[in-house]
């Protein structure tokens, strides 16, 4: 039968859709570039590593770069998913599952035990990995490599080298060539070059991505930081103030306007890295309904932490009086449950009638996060909240969320679960800017009349699990949450049935029962019941 | 007991149908198909073929859908349909009684009676079990070093490109002197004759199958051209030539049959109780100037949504509204709002307007009444339109000026897509100047 996985290792495939000799150089160049790191990593001693590092990274890329012209530059332009589903390392097959190992076992040592890959411990000098990226790291800004800036540096050359293969993929359409420039230039601007030039002209700040917003940025108000940014003067402050702005002024704003894709596929690193390197993954994400279920209470319950980790955490380094500062621990409990309840009130007088069912769900959710909040406040010490270390709170958020779930699971697991895994079902940035989506955003994704004929294309290529094909056959728009809006479902639709508008909010969710096309008479009768 | 609704049939029909009537009553719904076990879409079966997709992918419900919505399922063939004691009789032997009957039985691949169409290594592209075949005899260019279609339709160059996905050559064997164009308008036409052979597809217009040939082990070898006598070398033949209603079990039956299942305007047949929907009925008389037979997506789904009205008993007619049609040729995304006839069947008092850009991939063409100027529809290729709008301004009985002034308000592409809706009205305006 033709939906076979080839499960086969052997590098003879008996498949017609074997790789050309143009790409089997361009791999064994990229391999040749790996094969430097891992030489790196044994603690070879290279003569210079400025130069053995360039070779490296150079031949990583150029591998990239060969095999995506010879892959796509080679044929007419159009959609390119010959053999997604035959090729064993994007289809479960046994290269997938060795990929996912390969992965998750680069992300454990990253987070747990640096020191393998030749982090020097308490100021000793770097040795294996590590040391081969001191260089650059020296030459961006002065210091020595760490383990982040090693991976720093490859998360980049990754977005930029695979965001020039999605870039020829899809040569004949615009929005992926325009989306795909945004996450390169965000990910080598934002989050790689302007941190380290900020700490070049001060190396006290602490270390900021500006595009990382609260609640992603779990970390930018912890103490450390927050008393990094405010001990800097005006830089500082601005800075500080300009991640709060984020959250709630500019952030709402935009989603408003855009939907969540201006963050989740235009800008975020996570989402960057999804869309680019793993654009090969993600016909891999489940489409069904349990999927989404989980999704549904994972991603707010994820979210739930998050709030309620950053607020004890606040809560705790707070003083009782306005001596030490004028925001005091009343004040600040007062007005998170104060905004909460606005959110939560205004949603409940205008969205009401859209959330049927779910609001009953939502309004358990506000209520446990306030009464959690409460219980924090009158059992809450200088050292405890909810009768724990709030530190160990944020220590439990750090580890399990930030590092396992975003890290280990989120990115080691793409050939396993899909590329937007950590997006899907744990980003609590993603639930924020979903919930807004949802209910509060001129953004759609446009079903064309009755043009559907439920061939599954949408749905399949849907990295967040999203089966688009279910409101599409109904000619209904798609208004989810989750929908980060890359706009491949709309790219490999061959019917031209979905289009990302973003519209006016009148008539965006558009239940229909009888399709555009057929008798006037009977859709009249029928839609308008 | 609630009464017992059977389906032949789980195609698009059959499946809207049986959707429908669960949502108006809570009658017994029983679906019945030979093919698979669960509902899949045909239309996808070429994307299964390239990789694209597997097959359960192709299924547009989950496997509980249809317990929870219970609707059940039963996989048989059936040999015959007993009418006065209303039973259906099974190939394996089983029998089902219904109250009402729909026959949503699709269509068949069309066979003209050429020497060896029956070979090994013959098929056509409709069923699931087409596309097995074409797994075992084409799976890669070793095995199918060369595969010929016959037949220049929209299942043909589905074949086309499914075959050059896993790089094996392949000749289109088009009876017509250009592509489709008993169909699409000339400058169409040739636009996706020049597209297929871009493709490297050995296109042969004007030509006919003669025979088809078999080695010693009653596997196709080669087939002769009708008009040349040239020998072409083959493992594969796709016979695309169209498809007819899939009603042979029928033959014995009292319900009446032509080419495919008669029904009046409320899809009933001769017989109390039994309809037919979807690609299998055929129209007395085709309704507001269609075919009698509609072997369309679309107007299987209109047809199921409309008898499901009637069986709940809020008995209506089969009155779909603006015709719409849409494909894919290879690269190339075509989609049609209205009438636009070709040169070969046009009506006199119809008019074109074309358009075409310099890439040669896109490119639209608009009908009008010569005196009126009333818009009678358009075909687009490689521009994406919206349904909606060109479903109110035929409605609405707008004039071919109006449409062209206010083309950007129906384009359907995607964000940041190049416009050519400015080109396309200069075009127009010199045009007429010229006229």
């Amino acid at each position: 039968m033709s939906n076979k996985i080839n499960n086969s290792m052997s590098l003879a495939k008996p498949d017609a859709l074997d790789i050309s000799t143009k790409q089997k150089v361009a791999l064994a160049i990229g391999f040749i570039g790996l094969f430097i790191m891992a030489l790196a990593l044994l603690n070879t001693n290279f003569p210079n590593e400025g130069l053995f590092l360039t070779l490296s990274l150079g031949m990583i890329s150029l591998g990239v770069i060969i095999y995506s012209r010879e892959a796509y530059l080679t044929k007419l332009e159009g959609i390119k998913n010959d053999g997604v589903w035959f090729k064993s390392i994007s289809s479960h097959g046994a290269w997938g599952y060795v990929l996912g190992v390969v992965l998750t076992t680069f992300y454990i040592v990253l987070y747990f035990f640096p020191q393998y890959l030749g982090l020097g411990k308490d100021g000793a000098e770097n040795t294996g990995l590590v040391h081969l990226f001191d260089p650059l790291s020296k030459l961006l800004s002065g210091r020595p490599a760490s383990q982040w800036f090693v991976y720093g540096t490859l998360y980049t050359i990754a977005i930029l080298a695979f965001g020039y293969k999605f870039i020829l993929k899809y040569r004949h359409n615009r929005y992926q060539q325009i989306r795909t420039g945004s996450v390169m230039f965000f990910q080598l601007g934002f989050a790689f070059l302007i941190p380290e030039f900020m700490y070049v002209m001060n190396n006290d700040l602490p270390y900021y991505d500006l595009k990382s917003v609260w609640p992603l940025n779990y970390y930018i108000f912890d103490e450390w930081s927050v008393n990094g940014f405010l001990s800097n003067g005006n830089i500082g402050l601005a800075l500080i103030v300009f991640g709060i702005l984020s959250t709630f002024i500019i952030t709402p704003i935009l989603t408003y306007k855009y939907g969540k894709r201006w963050y989740c596929s235009w800008v975020c690193g996570c989402g960057g890295l999804a869309e680019t390197a793993g654009d090969s993954f993600r016909q891999l994400s489940s489409k069904k309904m349990s999927a989404w279920k989980l999704e549904r209470w994972l991603i707010h319950t994820v979210l739930v932490f998050s709030v309620v980790m950053t607020v004890a955490m606040v809560y705790t380094y707070l003083g009782y009086d306005k001596n030490d500062f004028w925001l005091t621990r009343g004040l600040f409990i007062s007005l998170v449950i104060g905004f909460l309840t606005l959110v939560f009130a205004g949603v409940m007088f205008f969205k009401s009638k859209e959330l049927g069912k779910d609001a009953k769900y939502g309004a358990i959710g506000f209520f446990s996060v306030i009464a959690l909040l409460l219980i924090m406040h009158f059992t809450g010490t200088t050292e405890h909240v909810f009768f724990i270390k709030g530190s160990a709170l944020r220590s439990a958020y750090g580890l399990y969320i930030g590092s396992i779930f975003s890290g280990v699971i989120g990115t080691g697991f793409y050939p396993i679960l899909g590329n937007r895994s950590w997006c899907r079902f744990g980003c609590p940035m993603a639930a924020i800017l979903g919930f807004q989506q949802r209910l509060f955003s001129k953004f759609r994704i446009t079903t064309n009349g009755g043009q559907c004929i439920s061939c599954g294309n949408c749905s399949n290529s849907c990295e967040m699990g999203i089966d688009v094909r279910h409101y599409a056959q109904k000619g209904e728009n798609i208004v989810r949450s989750s929908c980060v809006g890359c706009g491949i479902c709309s790219a490999v639709c061959p019917r031209g049935v979905l289009k990302l508008e973003n519209d006016s909010m009148d008539g965006r969710i558009n239940p229909t029962e009888i399709l555009l096309g057929n008798d006037v008479d009977l859709m009249d009768l029928v839609n308008k019941k | 007991m609630e009464e017992h609704i059977v389906i032949i049939g789980n195609g698009i029909s059959g499946v809207t149908a049986a959707r429908h009537i669960r949502k108006l009553s809570d009658k017994r719904i029983t679906i019945v198909s030979a093919e698979t076990e669960y509902f899949f879409s045909r239309t996808a079966l070429m994307y299964i073929y390239m990789g694209h997709m597997k097959f359960e992918h192709t299924q547009p419900y989950e496997n509980w859908f249809w317990e929870k919505n219970r609707i059940e399922l039963k996989k048989g063939y059936v040999n015959n349909i007993d009418t006065t004691a209303k039973t259906l009789h099974f190939a394996e032997g089983d029998a089902l009684n219904y109250d009402k009957l729909i026959i949503a039985t699709g269509s068949k691949p069309n066979k003209f009676g050429w020497p060896g169409q029956d070979l090994e290594g013959v098929m056509g592209m409709y069923h699931k079990q087409d596309l097995e075949n074409l797994e075992k005899h084409a799976p890669n260019n070793d095995v199918c070093k060369r595969a010929v279609i016959v037949g220049g339709g929209l299942i043909g160059i589905e074949l086309a490109e499914m075959l050059n996905s896993r790089n094996i050559p392949v000749t289109f064997l088009v009876r017509e002197d250009s592509f489709w164009n008993g169909v699409l308008p000339s400058g169409e036409s040739q636009m996706i004759n020049r597209h297929i052979k871009n493709h490297h597809i050995d296109l042969r217009l004007a030509t006919n199958l003669k025979e088809i040939k078999a080695d010693e082990n009653g596997k196709v070898k080669s087939i002769i051209i009708e008009e040349t006598g040239e020998e072409i070398e083959c493992n594969v033949v796709g016979l695309t030539a169209g498809v007819t209603p899939n009603i042979n079990f029928l033959k014995d039956s009292t319900i009446e049959v032509g080419r495919g299942v008669k029904v009046n305007p409320y899809l009933e047949t001769n017989i109390k109780d039994i309809y037919a929907i979807g690609d299998c009925a055929e129209q007395h008389e085709g309704i507001n100037g269609r075919r009698s037979i509609e072997a369309v997506w679309y107007t299987g789904r209109m047809m199921g949504e409309t008898l499901a009205q009637t069986i709940c008993g809020n008995k209506i007619q089969y009155n779909p509204g603006h015709w719409f049609n849409s494909a894919k040729f290879l690269d190339i995304e075509y989609q049609t709002y209205g009438w636009v006839y070709s040169e070969r069947s046009c009506p006199d008092y119809e008019k074109h307007f074309h358009w075409k850009h310099e890439d040669d991939t896109k490119c639209i063409t608009v009908a009008y009444h010569k005196t009126t100027k009333a818009f009678l529809g358009i075909n687009t290729f490689g521009i994406r339109m919206r349904h909606e709008t060109f479903d109110t301004w035929l409605t609405e009985k707008r004039d071919v000026d109006y449409v062209i002034n206010h083309l950007p308000e129906a384009n359907f592409d995607p964000e940041f897509y190049s416009h050519y809706e400015a080109d396309i009205l200069s075009t127009y305006n010199k045009q007429l100047q010229i006229a």
